[in-house]
C-alpha cells in the first residue's frame, strides 16, 4: 500500500512512533559510565529489544543484563531476581558500576529498587561492591529522551561528592553521536579547560578493533570523574528542552524534574550555563563564547578557521539551498539545533516534529528562529503517520531526521539526510557529526550534496557540473 | 589457520567454574557434549534464563507479534502497551511480502500502538484501546485486527479479549486478542504457542473454499525472511504443488481461513508452529510431517517426501525432473566454492529450528558444525518428539493455554487411511515426528541451550570457528574477536537461502565471509599468544 493515510485530527493510537522508550535512553547513558553494565529490572524482552536496537545503530557489542521477570516474579516481586542478577553480573563482569533502569513491569508493581540496592549492599557488606545507579524509566512515562535525562540526573545525584571547588567544569551534552562527543572533547582540550563530560559513550559505543576482547568496553566517564562533578566551578548543559516539561497524561505532571546541572546547583551551589546544541553558526558561536568566558582565552585558531570555512561554504552553497523546504523530525533538542542551522542557510523548515511531549518545542523554535517563520508547523507528540498525512501539502524538498522517516521520503521521492538516532539503513550512524563548526560543516555538505544529487538525477541532461 | 582443539568436556568444566555455584549447577544441564551414542543424551531446555546472564532470548510478545503474526500482510497488528514494544517490533524481522498489486493491502509497514501513558496504567487502558481499534478500522477498513498485550496490560487487568469481542460486534470484522505479555513464558516460544492457539480459535477454518489443484499443501513455520518463501513458491509451482497457505511468510488472512482445505501440512520450523499442525490434524484430519528446505539436498529430500505422500507417479516424475534440473546449477556453483570452504568450522546458536536446518548447508560446503544450540527450543527440538511425554510441565509452560481440540463434526476428513499412513511411514515419511537436532550432530560436538554471552566468548576463544551464526546482538561481539558472524535471523539483509536458488546464495555468501581479506589483516587474539591449554580432542 502506498499513499499517506488521509485523516487529520487527534488520535488515540500512535501510528509509527517518532520516539523510543525510556529504558533505551537510560541504557545509552549507562553505557557512558566507565566500567558500567546496564541492567533492566523487568522482562527479559526489554533488554533484548533495546540491545538489538542500539546494536543496529552503533554496530558495537552492547551488553545489557536483565532481571528476567517471569509470571511468578510479577506476582511475588522481583527482589530475588534482582539480587541473583547482580550476583551474576558481578561474577561475570566485575563491573565498577551497575546502572539499573526499571521497565514497565517493575514500575507497575511498584518495586522499591532503592530498597533492593540498600539490602544488597547490606547483605554483601564484606565484599567489594560496584556502585549502583538507579533511574526510574517506565516506558509509559515519556520517551527515550526522558529516560536519557533521568539517567543523567540519577547518575550525577548518586555519585557527585561535595569538595573544594576545582578548576574543572561539568559538561552534559545530551544525546549526541559518539563522533560528536569526541569533537566536543577536542574543543574543550583546545581551550585547555579541564572537564568532566557525561555521558561519554564515545568509545564504549564506537570502539576500535581490539587486540583482546573486552567484556566491558573501555572508555566512559569514570566514577572518580563523576564524583568530581560535585566540585566543578560551573556546569554546561546543552539543550533547551531536556524533559523538564510535563509528561503526556502524566500523574507526575506537576513534579518538577531537575536536570543534572539544576540538581548540582541546588545541592552544591554550582552555577550552570544552559544553551542549545551547538549546531549552526549562531548556536555554536554562543557555545564558544561560553568557553571563552570560562577559560578566559580566545577561541583557538583551529576553530576560528573551521568557522571561517563554514561561512565560506554557506556563501558558496547558497545557490543550492536558498528557498528549499525541509521537514525535520527527531528528538526535540536535536531538531531545535537543526532548525536553527537551516534558518542560517536559507532553507525554510516547513514542519518540525518530535515524538517528545514537553510542550516546549514551539517556544524553543521561536527563540532560535526569532519567531520569523509564521507558517512553520511545530509539533510535539507527533508520530510518523502524522507527519506523513500533512507532507503532501507542505511540498518539502528534503527530509532531515532518523531512518524511521525513510518511508515518507521514499513515498515523496525526496531525499532524506540521516541525523540522530536510529540510523540503521546507512553505515556509520555512530560517526555522523552534528555539532560545532566542524559538525555543522559535515551536515552542511551532506544536505547540499543530497540536494545536488536530487537535481542531477532528475535532470534531463547528464550534467557533470552542477 | 590451524584450529586448536580443546576437549569439549574440559571446555564445559572451565566455563562452569566461573559461574556462582547455583548458576553452574543449572547451566551444567543445558550444556551437553554429544557422546555419539544412539540413545540421545538429555538436555535441559525451555527453562527460565538466570537473571544477570546476558541472553539471546526475547519475550513472549516478540514471539507472538513479531514472529508468527508479523509476516501476514493484511492483518493490522495493534500493540496495546507503552511505546517501546511496538517500536522495537516495527519491521525488524525483515520478512518480505508480495502484495499482488501496488494497491493491495499491506499493513506490515505500519506500527500501531496505544502508546499507554501513566494515566492509562492507573485508570485502565481499555477505553483507549477501543478508540485505537476504531481508528485502525476507520483508516484501513482491514479484514482483521490483532490486539497484542504487553507486560503492563496483564498487570492492570485490561481485558483485551473482551475489547476484541465488543469491537468485532461493533465493526463487523474479525478482531482477536492475544494475552502475550512479555513475562508470560521463558522465551519467545510461549508467544508462538499463544499465536498458534489464537489462529486455531479465531481464523483457521472460516472459509470453506480452496483453489483448485491436485496436490494441496500448507507450508507451516516458514516466515519469508530474505524472500525464502518466494523461492519455495517458485519450486512448488514448478513441481505442480498447490500452496493453500503459508504460516506465515508472504501470507494473507484469507489463506489462513482456508488452510483446512489442504491435504497435507509440511512443517519447517517445528518449534513455532507444531501446535497448529497437531490441532489441524485432530480437527480436520490433515496429516503433517517435518520438512527442511534449507540446503539443496534437504530440499530435494523434502520434495520427494511430499511426492511420495500423494503417491501419484506423475508428481513423482515431475519432482525428479525439477530436482535434476535445479541440481545442475547447484552443483556447478558448489564445484567452485567447495575447495574454499571445505574443512572449515561453523557454530550456530539461533532460533528453534534454524540451528538445525543450517547444518545441512554447511555440510554441503564441506564444513562441520562443532557447536550448536537454540535460543528458545524445547527438549523435543534437540532430542526428538519421542521425549515429549517425559518433559516435565513446569509453572511457566502451564501458563500457556492448551486447547482441547475435537474433530470437526462436518469437516473432519482423514486424508489418508491408517494403512496408507503405515506404508508411508515405512518409506520414511515420519508423520507427526521430528527427530531433533542432536541426531544429526557428530560425536564430540557441543550442544548448548540458551547460550549466554559469556559462554559464547569462551567458545570462540577455545575453538575459533571460521564462522559463527547468530543474530545482530551477537554480531559485533564476535567480529570484535576476529571471527565473522553470519546473521541467521535477518540473513545480514541477503538471501533467500531456502530451496535450490537459496542454497547457491548461501554458498556464495559463506565463501565471501570466511575468505574475505579483512580476517587476515586483523590478528585474532590467540594468534598473538600461544594457547597453552591446547589438547587433542577425544
Amino acid at each position: 500500500m502506498t499513499g499517506a493515510i488521509k485523516n487529520t485530527g487527534t488520535w488515540a493510537s500512535t501510528r509509527n512512533a517518532c520516539k523510543l522508550c525510556a529504558p533505551l535512553g537510560a541504557s545509552i547513558v549507562f553505557k557512558g559510565i566507565k566500567g558500567c553494565v546496564p541492567m533492566i529490572h523487568g522482562s527479559q524482552g526489554c533488554a533484548t529489544y533495546i540491545r538489538r536496537y542500539m546494536i543496529s545503530h552503533y554496530k558495537e557489542p552492547v551488553d545489557i543484563a536483565s532481571s528476567n521477570f517471569s509470571e511468578e516474579t510479577t506476582i511475588f516481586g522481583g527482589r530475588a531476581n534482582f539480587s541473583t542478577g547482580v550476583d551474576n553480573l558481578v561474577a561475570q563482569y566485575q563491573p565498577e558500576v551497575i546502572g539499573i533502569a526499571s521497565a514497565c513491569l517493575s514500575e507497575t508493581i511498584g518495586e522499591d529498587i532503592h530498597g533492593f540496592i540498600r539490602e544488597y549492599r547490606a547483605a554483601n557488606r564484606n565484599k567489594p561492591l560496584p556502585e549502583f545507579v538507579h533511574a526510574s524509566t517506565p516506558s509509559y512515562q515519556g520517551s527515550h529522551m526522558d529516560g536519557f535525562h533521568h539517567a543523567v540526573t540519577a547518575t550525577v545525584s548518586a555519585l557527585a561528592r561535595k569538595g573544594k571547588t576545582g578548576g574543572h567544569i561539568n559538561i552534559f551534552p545530551g544525546f549526541i553521536s559518539p563522533e560528536d562527543i569526541r569533537h566536543l572533547k577536542d574543543i574543550l582540550s583546545d581551550f585547555g579547560i579541564p572537564y568532566v563530560l557525561f555521558p561519554d559513550y564515545s568509545d564504549t559505543l564506537d570502539n576500535p578493533h581490539w587486540k583482546e576482547y573486552q567484556l566491558i568496553p573501555e572508555g566512559g566517564t569514570s566514577v572518580g570523574e563523576l564524583k568530581l562533578t560535585g566540585s566543578a566551578k560551573v556546569s554546561i548543559e546543552l539543550g533547551y528542552v531536556f524533559q523538564q516539561g510535563r509528561y503526556k497524561d502524566s500523574l507526575k505532571g506537576n513534579q518538577k524534574f531537575q536536570t543534572a546541572a539544576e540538581w548540582l546547583r541546588q545541592a552544591y551551589d554550582i552555577p550552570f550555563y544552559k544553551g542549545g546544541l551547538p549546531i549552526g553558526l549562531k548556536e555554536t558561536d554562543r557555545f564558544f563564547k561560553v568557553l571563552e568566558d570560562i577559560s578566559g582565552k580566545p577561541t583557538p585558531e583551529r576553530h576560528l578557521r573551521e568557522r571561517g570555512r563554514l561561512i565560506d561554504a554557506y556563501v558558496d552553497g547558497h545557490k543550492y539551498h536558498f528557498g528549499k523546504r525541509a521537514v525535520v523530525f527527531g528528538e526535540e533538542d536535536l531538531v531545535i539545533g537543526i532548525v536553527s542551522f537551516l534558518e542560517e542557510i536559507g532553507i525554510e523548515t516547513v514542519l518540525v516534529a518530535s515524538g517528545g511531549a514537553s510542550g516546549k518545542l514551539k517556544a524553543a523554535i521561536d527563540t532560535v528562529t526569532g519567531g520569523k517563520r509564521k507558517h512553520m508547523l511545530v509539533m510535539n507528540e507527533m508520530d510518523f503517520e502524522g507527519i506523513n498525512e500533512i507532507t503532501d501539502e507542505l511540498k518539502p524538498d528534503i527530509f532531515i531526521g532518523n531512518s524511521k522517516g525513510y518511508y515518507i521520503s521514499r513515498r515523496m521521492g525526496k531525499p532524506l539526510v540521516r541525523v540522530g538516532f536510529p540510523i540503521h539503513d546507512r553505515f556509520g550512524g555512530q560517526r555522523v557529526q552534528h555539532i560545532g563548526y566542524k559538525g555543522t560543516q559535515q551536515l552542511f555538505d551532506r544536505i547540499t550534496n543530497a540536494l545536488i544529487e536530487y537535481k542531477q538525477e532528475h535532470s534531463s541532461v547528464g550534467y557533470k557540473y552542477i | 589457520m590451524a584450529h586448536i582443539e580443546m576437549d569439549p568436556q574440559r571446555w564445559k568444566q572451565e566455563v562452569l567454574k566461573k559461574y556462582p555455584k547455583k548458576v553452574a549447577k543449572k547451566r551444567e544441564k543445558s550444556i551437553v557434549v554429544h557422546d555419539g551414542a544412539e540413545v540421545l543424551q538429555k538436555i535441559q531446555a525451555n527453562v527460565r534464563t538466570i537473571p544477570g546472564i546476558i541472553t539471546q532470548r526475547g519475550c513472549t510478545y516478540a514471539g507472538c507479534k513479531g514472529v508468527v503474526l508479523g509476516p501476514t500482510r493484511d492483518i493490522v497488528n495493534l500493540v496495546h502497551g507503552p511505546i517501546g514494544c511496538s517500536f522495537y517490533a516495527w519491521l525488524t524481522r525483515r520478512n518480505q511480502t508480495l502484495p499482488p498489486t501496488p494497491e493491495s493491502e499491506n499493513f506490515m509497514n505500519y506500527c500501531f500502538s496505544t502508546d499507554m501513558q501513566d494515566s492509562n496504567i492507573v485508570f485502565g487502558g481499555e477505553i483507549k484501546l477501543k478508540q485505537a481499534v476504531r481508528e485502525v478500522f476507520e483508516i484501513f477498513k482491514p479484514k482483521s485486527i490483532g490486539i497484542f498485550s504487553t507486560c503492563p496490560v496483564g498487570l492492570i487487568g485490561d481485558d483485551v479479549h473482551a475489547v476484541a469481542r465488543e469491537m468485532k460486534e461493533e465493526l463487523g470484522i474479525n478482531i482477536f486478542g492475544f494475552s502475550c505479555e512479555g513475562y508470560k513464558g521463558v522465551s519467545q516460544s510461549a508467544g508462538h504457542h499463544i499465536a498458534n492457539n489464537a489462529l486455531m480459535k479465531h481464523v483457521i477454518g472460516l472459509r470453506d473454499e480452496a483453489p483448485k489443484g491436485k496436490y494441496k499443501v500448507n507450508m507451516l513455520g516458514e516466515y519469508n525472511i530474505g524472500g525464502d518463501a518466494f523461492e519455495l513458491e517458485r519450486i512448488f509451482e514448478k513441481c505442480g504443488l498447490t500452496l493453500i497457505s503459508s504460516f506465515s511468510g508472504n501470507s494473507t488472512i484469507e489463506q489462513f481461513e482456508r488452510a483446512h482445505m489442504a491435504d497435507l501440512n509440511v512443517v519447517m520450523c517445528h518449534r513455532s508452529i507444531n501446535y497448529v499442525a497437531e490441532m489441524m490434524e485432530k480437527k480436520f484430519g490433515i496429516p503433517w510431517f517435518k520438512v527442511n528446505f534449507i540446503g539443496a539436498e534437504a530440499t530435494a529430500k523434502s520434495l520427494r517426501k511430499i511426492a511420495e505422500y500423494f503417491g501419484d507417479q506423475e508428481l513423482i516424475d515431475r519432482v525428479e525432473e525439477v530436482i535434476a534440473e535445479e541440481m545442475v546449477i547447484v552443483k556447478k556453483e558448489l564445484e567452485v566454492i567447495y575447495p574454499h570452504t571445505q574443512g572449515k568450522l561453523a557454530m550456530m546458536f539461533v532460533g528453534g529450528s534454524r540451528a538445525h536446518h543450517y547444518q545441512e548447508l554447511f555440510t554441503e560446503l564441506g564444513m562441520s558444525t562443532i557447536a550448536a544450540g537454540y535460543e528458545f527450543g524445547h527438549r523435543d527440538d534437540y532430542e526428538g518428539r519421542r521425549v515429549i511425554p517425559t518433559i516435565q510441565i513446569d509453572a511457566d509452560s502451564r501458563n500457556i493455554e492448551e486447547l482441547t481440540i475435537e474433530a470437526d463434526e462436518t469437516r473432519f476428513n482423514p486424508r489418508i487411511t491408517e494403512e496408507r499412513k503405515a506404508e508411508l511411514e515405512s518409506k520414511g515419511c515420519g508423520f507427526n515426528d521430528y527427530e531433533g537436532m542432536m541426531v544429526d550432530m557428530a560425536k564430540g560436538a557441543l550442544v548448548i541451550d540458551d547460550l549466554s554471552h559469556y559462554e559464547m566468548e569462551k567458545l570462540i576463544e577455545a575453538y575459533h570457528p571460521d564462522v559463527f551464526c547468530a543474530g545482530i546482538k551477537e554480531k559485533y561481539c564476535v567480529q570484535k574477536m576476529g571471527i565473522p558472524l553470519k546473521q541467521l535471523h535477518s540473513y545480514d539483509y541477503g538471501g533467500p537461502y531456502a530451496g535450490f536458488g537459496g542454497a547457491v546464495n548461501f554458498y556464495k555468501d559463506i565463501d565471501m565471509i570466511v575468505n574475505t581479506s579483512i580476517w587476515k589483516m586483523i590478528k585474532a587474539p590467540w594468534e598473538a599468544e600461544p594457547v597453552i591449554e591446547a589438547e587433542f580432542a577425544v
